[in-house]
């Protein structure tokens, strides 16, 4: 475990090396972890570097699971981790919730079925129901694709849809930008992926009659939601808590949900 | 001084060639420290030889992964040799010097591209083909195979064209000589007087295509099942090293790295299996 990922740990390191050679004015914090709210966090470090000139802030992705680790560790400051629910080795982190982020169910435009209920989507996925035409659609096989295993994403979907076992028959793709362009390529795919990556190329279905729209969200009337959270050592630098209070202030909630994710509440 | 300052640069070349060896005996180490005892523990059987790979069940059969890692490699090269051989043949016999001064540097340039172009034009242009033609899902066997086919054609043109171009003008001379057709005397003699350097640009993209991963990522569809048609997805053991590195600890991780191992002896063998020829024909001869 203390070598996971050494490469990535190696990096940080020559990051950090780098940074507090040059001037060691400028503390550096380390953001590592979900892919999917890495860009936000991009977003975020730009505009606090902008006033505050005396951090620097390295975000990285690596996924969920990496996230909690890096920060446990303290190879990274913050942690960004977007699941269900955190495991227990994160119980020792200072944790806030940062957004929240719809997972919507896609399919291509060409498909006629316009919604399904949670327990059709359980069916599709776990592969027991595998035509389209059961679920109102045409005569045509369904094709599954799923992210891969390990992303906070699919264990988010697999937590909320509950009693889940993906199909073997299912694609895997290894990011929610390649599961838009299958789904948006296949007239009989379905995927999911995070309620901001949704375009025009792609449809996303009503679950149990709810659209995964912002409202649906924010009222908890649609089911397939998953907090993003930022996680850091208790005893933090004062640099570090202060860049979390900035997320949390309004001025970082309105540009999260400038950029398309949900805020926090 | 002249003597000493010889035998410096001697050893330090030396060093340097060995350098080499070292990295790759360390990364050889490395490999099996982490792999090896995962093997012993679960046991060949049930890695090998098993086809469910559910490594939060505790399922580490990676059978289905060997057998596409094999497909789809014998597919590209079925592809990709060919195509790369009459390439050269073309380009050294066929086509006069100035015409190949072009475009054989034009051929290697295609070795500059980064895969995962070649995994984008795959998932854009080719999967979707392969949808609406043969049916499936279109990422699948079949265009990870076209894909790594056309990935290969740099190296195979490259190197089978300097191994054309080294035989001895003597010998074309001889053959048309003889009597010999032009055809005939590429194919009679020049092909076998080079046949050791095209096979080794056979194998050496043979390694290109078993560890090929990105574009591979892209195309295949990454599904751990044994492929009962071209069109069926597949999922090659270094996709799925590439694929759960991120996310995987304790006996996940072990299972990569054991699959990683995998993957080096299969190249061993692979390489193994292509020198011996090469030596056999060279000797038979």
């Amino acid at each position: 475990m203390k070598n996971m990922n050494g490469f990535l740990g190696l990096a940080v390191l020559a990051g950090v090396i780098g940074v507090s050679g040059c001037g060691k004015s400028r503390e550096n914090i380390t953001m590592a972890g979900s892919t999917a709210f890495q860009p936000f966090a991009e977003k975020l470090a730009d505009h606090y570097l902008a006033t505050h000139p005396e951090v620097s802030i390295t975000v990285q992705g690596g996924g969920s699971s990496l996230g909690i680790q890096s920060a446990l560790s303290g190879t990274a400051q913050i942690g960004m981790a977007d699941l269900v629910k955190l495991p227990p080795e994160a119980a020792l982190l200072k944790s806030v919730v940062a957004a929240r982020d719809g997972i919507a169910v896609v399919l291509n435009p060409a498909n006629k079925v316009d919604s399904l209920t949670m327990d059709q989507v359980h069916d599709i996925f776990t592969g027991k129901i595998r035509n389209w035409k059961d679920v109102g659609g045409a005569d045509h096989a369904i094709a599954v694709i799923s992210r891969e295993a390990g992303s906070g994403t699919r264990s988010s979907f697999e937590q909320i849809v509950g009693n889940f076992k993906l199909t073997p028959d299912a694609l895997i793709q290894d990011s929610n930008g390649t599961i838009r362009e299958t789904v948006a390529n296949d007239a009989n795919a379905v995927g999911y992926l995070s309620h901001g990556l949704i375009n025009a190329k792609i449809k996303a279905v009503t679950v149990d009659g709810e659209a995964c729209s912002e409202a649906g969200i924010m009222s908890g009337s649609y089911k397939l939601v998953r907090p993003v959270f930022l996680m850091a050592k208790p005893d933090a630098s004062p640099a570090c808590l202060a860049f979390l209070d900035y997320v949390l202030s309004p001025e970082g909630q309105e540009l999260i949900h400038t950029n398309g994710l949900i805020r926090a509440k | 001084m002249k003597l000493n300052g010889e035998k410096i640069i001697r050893y330090t070349l030396v060093a340097v060639a060995f350098s080499a060896l070292a990295s790759l005996l360390l990364i050889a180490v490395f490999i099996m420290k982490e792999g090896v005892p995962f093997m012993v523990k679960v046991g060949l059987r049930d890695f090998l030889f098993a086809s469910d790979w559910d490594p939060q069940a505790g399922k580490y059969g990676i059978y289905p992964m060997v057998v596409a890692s094999l497909y789809v490699t014998f597919g590209a090269m079925l592809i990709g040799a060919p195509l790369g051989v009459a390439g050269a043949i073309f380009l050294t016999e066929f086509v006069p010097r100035s015409v190949m001064r072009v475009i054989k540097p034009t051929i290697e340039l295609l070795a500059g591209i980064p895969s995962v172009v070649f995994g984008f034009l795959g998932v854009m242009v080719l999967a979707p083909f392969i949808r609406s033609t043969l049916g499936g899902p279109g990422l699948s066997l079949l265009a990870a195979a076209v894909i790594l086919g056309i990935m290969v054609l740099p190296t195979v043109i490259s190197i089978s064209t300097d191994a054309i171009s080294a035989v001895p003008n003597s010998y074309r001379e001889g053959a048309l000589a003889l009597g010999a057709t032009r055809w005939q005397s590429v194919y009679m003699v020049i092909l076998k007087a080079a046949r050791p350097g095209i096979m080794a640009s056979l194998i050496l993209a043979m390694g290109r295509a078993l560890g090929e991963t990105m574009a591979v990522i892209m195309v295949a569809g990454n599904t751990v099942r044994i492929p009962h048609a071209v069109t069926d997805p597949v999922r090659t053991l270094t996709a799925n090293i590439a694929l759960e590195m991120a996310s995987a600890t304790g006996m996940a991780r072990e299972a990569l790295f054991a699959t990683g191992v995998v993957l080096f002896v299969v190249i061993m063998i692979l390489n193994g299996i292509a020198l011996s020829a090469i030596k056999g024909k060279v000797r038979g001869r």
